[in-house]
């Protein structure tokens, strides 16, 4: 999966969860839990979503290497690719 | 619909009394509960110099900044990108001086309402205290809230001082402020000064850090909180200055606070939690209260317990069962051995994330029980003494508490019977117990009944005196320890142009107790798929933030309604949950 594919997908699934987000600001560097008012419960299932989509397993210890576009992305890439 | 009763499946967990790191204050809970005044618990406060009465900010901050804690860190802030910033006792008397004198040099007069609409920053710790020096009332509203219960609340709370930030202006207020024709003073903490806004910045700048409180009656009003029933719109709850004296009493029993302490509550000050526990009762003790601006992440916060050599810990179950699923290995990792006390309020706490407490960190948590309307800890669990998995504990002392059945017409009896449900009732005159509903006597005096406060949870008490937690009698929903009231959403999505009706309940879900999920009929002419559900779910996000908007929404054609049109809650629970559907007689147009 390229990078920008990940992207799409990450704002994607976040448009699933809070669909009045404007994705389009999204910023890589941005909190996305403040960014698009994500409650734990929200990124709980953003999470979720992610699993479901990619078949990756996310352990709830690395949730915060999810908390940004750019580290989310890196996260991805990597466990995708294992 | 009734709690799992733990109390078989769970020992008891004996307190060792030799094996204490430091002393309980509370070394003899019946022998405590016997000699305890309030009037002596007041002893353990200043009161303003020269017998002028009794104002919280004093007890938080002055008097200790007259004192040798001085120059003990009050307020250890740690940002949510790492940066920490410290407030001596002292350095928090001057900047709440600042803002008093900022307040007063906007014409803002004692008695009027500040709302403030902040993160977990200093200035939302400054706002709260200077405000309350200047004998105005405090209102901390919770940053994730959406516009409209932002507005509705500054609209049934009169607020003619507002402090947010540019953002949090821009975003929630500006849309809505031709709603407030009182707000008077915008003050944002992160801008420069410009039509319609002033500049924290350049306000106190400007003003002087000396101020003396004006004589303070203990029964002038302080605080307002916000809470919801049913129906109706969310009640303002008022909060005396005298609240303090409870503040500080729980924080020396049910928090077991000691004057070396390193204290971190977790709550957000636009949570009741947050402010009684989270600024007021920790520096009423003098000791160092940790402030945490970051949402919650597991492993961040045991680096911040170890690296802040938190002592005492107030948190939350749904923050409890989270880190419950990462497992206790993880908390291993971290050097944890300054913890002595771990506490959590905010629903009832189930007796496995009790006993989680003792694997992980060596400690049971300690739940303990209160609401919005008390303004304080009333039952608890207490350091020296033996816990049963998933009671909320004993009264406090000072606080008597009953389980009650009311009758029709303002009768009510007490249940003496140990084991049997009912309401869980408190005997009025605890200092911090509400004194009013803003605006709205009738339903404040509903509450209580020859002296004695319903509280609207059904409990039961065991023959050892210890209570637990059954359900609600109302509707409202408790989700994440944050109380929701389904009026409210359901108002949200009633605006929405194809609603015809919707009915909210709260769902339970392992992890955040209940969660908000709705059902909506749609009016003729709209389509219940796939992107109306979206749209729906969005334009409630919108308006109420993602904290009270439902996380689940579903289509109905028609929803149970009783003779009267009143669409029944109840009965749509009921089914969601797989439950008997009880009474149907005033059912009279069910659900399709």
């Amino acid at each position: 999966m390229t990078d920008a594919e990940i992207r799409a997908l990450i704002l994607e699934l976040i448009g699933e969860i809070a669909p009045e987000a404007d994705l389009a600001s999204a910023r890589d560097q941005d909190d996305l839990r403040e960014a698009f008012d994500l409650d734990s419960m929200d990124f709980a299932n953003f999470v979720v979503a992610l699993h479901d989509r990619l078949g990756v397993n996310i352990p709830e210890v690395h949730y915060n290497r999810l908390f940004t576009l750019e580290r989310a992305i890196d996260y991805l890439r990597d466990a995708v690719a294992q | 619909m009734r709690a799992p009763d733990d109390s078989a499946r769970y020992a008891t967990i004996h307190k060792d009394r030799g094996s204490f790191m430091v002393p309980p204050n509370l070394a003899d809970y019946e022998a405590a509960r016997a000699t305890f005044t309030w009037e002596a618990a007041r002893k353990g406060l200043s009161g303003l110099p020269r017998g002028r009465g009794l104002n919280i900010a004093h007890e938080a901050v002055d008097r200790h900044a007259c004192s040798a804690r001085a120059n003990r860190v009050a307020l250890r802030w740690l940002g949510k990108n790492g940066e920490h910033r410290d407030y001596s006792y002292r350095e928090l008397a001057l900047a709440t001086n600042r803002f008093a004198n900022a307040l007063r040099s906007l014409g803002v007069n004692s008695g009027d309402n500040i709302f403030v609409l902040l993160g977990r920053v200093p200035e939302l710790y400054v706002a709260i205290l200077g405000a309350l020096k200047m004998k105005c009332v405090a209102s901390p509203l919770f940053s994730a809230f959406g516009p409209e219960p932002v507005v509705t609340r500054m609209d049934i709370g009169d607020a003619r001082v507002l402090v947010t930030t540019e953002a949090l202006y821009r975003r929630k207020v500006e849309g809505v402020r031709d709603r407030l024709p009182g707000l008077e003073h915008v003050i944002l903490i992160d801008a420069a000064e410009a039509e319609g806004a002033h500049s924290w910045h350049g306000l106190t700048q400007a003003a002087s850090d000396v101020f003396e409180i004006a004589p303070t009656d203990p029964q002038e009003p302080a605080l307002l909180h916000f809470t919801s029933g049913t129906t109706g719109r969310p009640k303002g709850v008022i909060h005396v200055h005298e609240a303090v004296v409870t503040h500080y009493a729980t924080g020396l029993y049910a928090l077991d606070l000691h004057d070396d302490d390193r204290f971190w509550c977790t709550a957000d000050p636009g949570w009741v939690t947050g402010t009684s526990y989270g600024v007021i009762a920790p520096l009423t003790h003098g000791v160092t209260n940790i402030v945490v601006e970051a949402e919650f992440d597991a492993p961040t916060w045991y680096g911040l317990l170890a690296q802040e050599r938190v002592t005492v810990w107030y948190t939350a179950p749904t923050a409890i069962r989270m880190m419950m699923k990462l497992g206790v290995d993880v908390v291993k990792n971290y050097d944890l051995a300054a913890l002595r006390f771990a506490a959590s309020v905010g629903e009832p706490l189930n007796a496995e994330a009790v006993v989680w407490g003792v694997e992980a960190f060596g400690l049971p948590f300690h739940d303990n029980w209160w609401q919005t309307e008390t303004g304080g800890i009333m039952i608890a669990n207490f350091a020296s003494m033996d816990i049963k998995p998933g009671s909320m504990g004993r009264p406090l002392p000072g606080v008597e508490a009953a389980i009650v059945k009311r009758g029709v017409d303002h009768e009510f009896e007490i249940i003496k019977a140990s084991g049997e449900e009912g309401e869980l009732a408190l005997r009025s005159g605890w200092p911090s117990m509400m004194r009013g509903y803003l605006h709205e006597e009738a339903r404040y005096q509903k509450c209580f009944v020859d002296g004695w406060y319903l509280t609207g949870d059904l409990a039961r008490c065991d023959a050892d005196g210890y209570y637990w937690f059954v359900g609600r009698a109302d509707d409202v929903i408790k989700s994440s320890g944050h109380l929701i009231g389904p009026f409210e959403v359901e108002s949200a999505l009633m605006e929405h142009p194809a609603v015809s009706e919707a009915a909210v309940i709260g769902k339970p879900d392992p992890i955040a107790g209940e969660i908000v999920k709705a059902f909506v009929a749609l009016k003729l002419g709209f389509v219940a798929d796939e992107a109306m559900r979206k749209a729906l779910l969005g334009h409630a996000r919108k308006r109420l933030g993602a904290a009270v908007a439902p996380k689940d929404i579903e289509f109905r054609s028609n929803l149970p309604k009783t003779r009267s049109g009143k669409i029944m809650r109840r009965l749509l629970k009921a089914r969601e949950l797989g439950l008997p559907e009880g009474d149907l007689s005033t059912l009279e147009s069910d659900e399709r």
